[in-house]
């Protein structure tokens, strides 16, 4: 059963490590939970993709966060992935099942999953 | 919309837009039928708004601001013989009561109702998606209640930790999972 006391026990062991972890956040990866994307099958992409940022614990230097309508309706699920100064990566059309393999690819090793990406999909 | 409850987060995030402290999402559900409510202490919206909220055809738009949100939502309703209905009060007639309160209802024995769905992860997504809004969902079914109160929670965590930590929504997706689940 949760209890507030568990609640509790969380906010004991988040303390320290969330002020740690402010101001960091290196790769930003945004998804598109307007009408359109949620509608299209936005809602599991991004539970997939907070899951698995948090099982693969890049929580330090992933951040994942949503927004509005990207203006590429059909194209939705979209998530764009931000790092730096390198050009974005927008991933169409996405599905729950893509989502480990560009986490696994591009989040953690540095190389986009192209095939998922608009230029493919476009092309 | 496959789930009532992607419309619910969709129709939702219009009270973040609209600076809402407060959202409350009430579902009412008998045997035969079920209502929703979300109901915000948000800017609101004037009269003329609020007829082209709910038919984004009868006018021109000039903006993205009105989408296709509630006119889903209304279809939705329609569609098994129920109605939505909105009252809005808009922050510069009244700004002690103001917001926005959308109704829908639906008659759940009819063939194109549809199904709630995952009502958790919408609630969960909401949070994380606006950790500084405070959030009181209540789902009262014919044997049981189902609630959440981030105020109350707000209270147990403190200052230093926010509602969208990865651990904390994991314990109100398990919390309000458990309350689905038990026994009547």
């Amino acid at each position: 059963m949760k209890t507030l006391e568990e609640l509790a026990q969380i906010r004991d062991r988040m303390k320290n490590k969330v002020a740690l972890r402010e101001g960091t956040g290196e790769i930003r990866v945004v998804v598109g939970m307007a009408t359109c994307g949620i509608a299209a099958g936005a809602r599991p992409v991004l539970n997939a993709l907070v899951e698995q940022v948090a099982e693969q614990n890049l929580g330090d230097r992933v951040t994942v966060t949503q927004t509005g309508c990207i203006g590429m309706c059909r194209f939705e699920p979209i998530v764009e992935v931000f790092e730096g100064d390198k050009e974005r990566v927008t991933y169409v059309k996405v599905k729950p099942e893509m989502v480990p393999e560009i986490v696994k690819e591009h989040l953690i090793g540095g190389k986009p999953v192209t095939k998922y990406t608009i230029g493919a999909v476009e092309g | 919309m496959k789930e009532l409850s992607l419309n619910i987060l969709d129709i939702t995030q219009n009270s973040i837009r609209a600076e809402a402290t407060l959202i409350e999402i009430l579902l009412d559900e008998t045997e035969t039928t079920l209502t929703i409510t979300i109901r915000d202490n948000g800017y609101g919206m004037s009269e003329a708004f609020l007829k082209t909220v709910v038919d984004p055809f009868s006018t021109t738009r000039t903006t993205r601001k009105v989408g296709m949100g509630i006119p889903l939502l209304k279809l939705a309703a329609e569609q098994t013989g129920g109605s939505l209905s909105i009252r809005s009060v808009e922050r510069s007639v009244d700004p002690e009561h103001c917001g926005t309160e959308i109704t829908a209802t639906f008659d759940k024995t009819h063939l194109d109702f549809t199904p709630l769905g995952d009502v958790v992860s919408t609630i969960t997504l909401l949070i994380r998606g606006s950790a500084e809004t405070d959030f009181v969902f209540r789902h009262t079914l014919p044997d049981r209640t189902v609630e959440l109160d981030t105020r109350e929670l707000r209270q147990v965590l403190g200052e230093e930790v926010p509602l969208d930590e990865y651990e904390v929504l994991a314990w109100i997706r398990d919390m309000l999972t458990e309350q689905y689940a038990a026994e009547a």
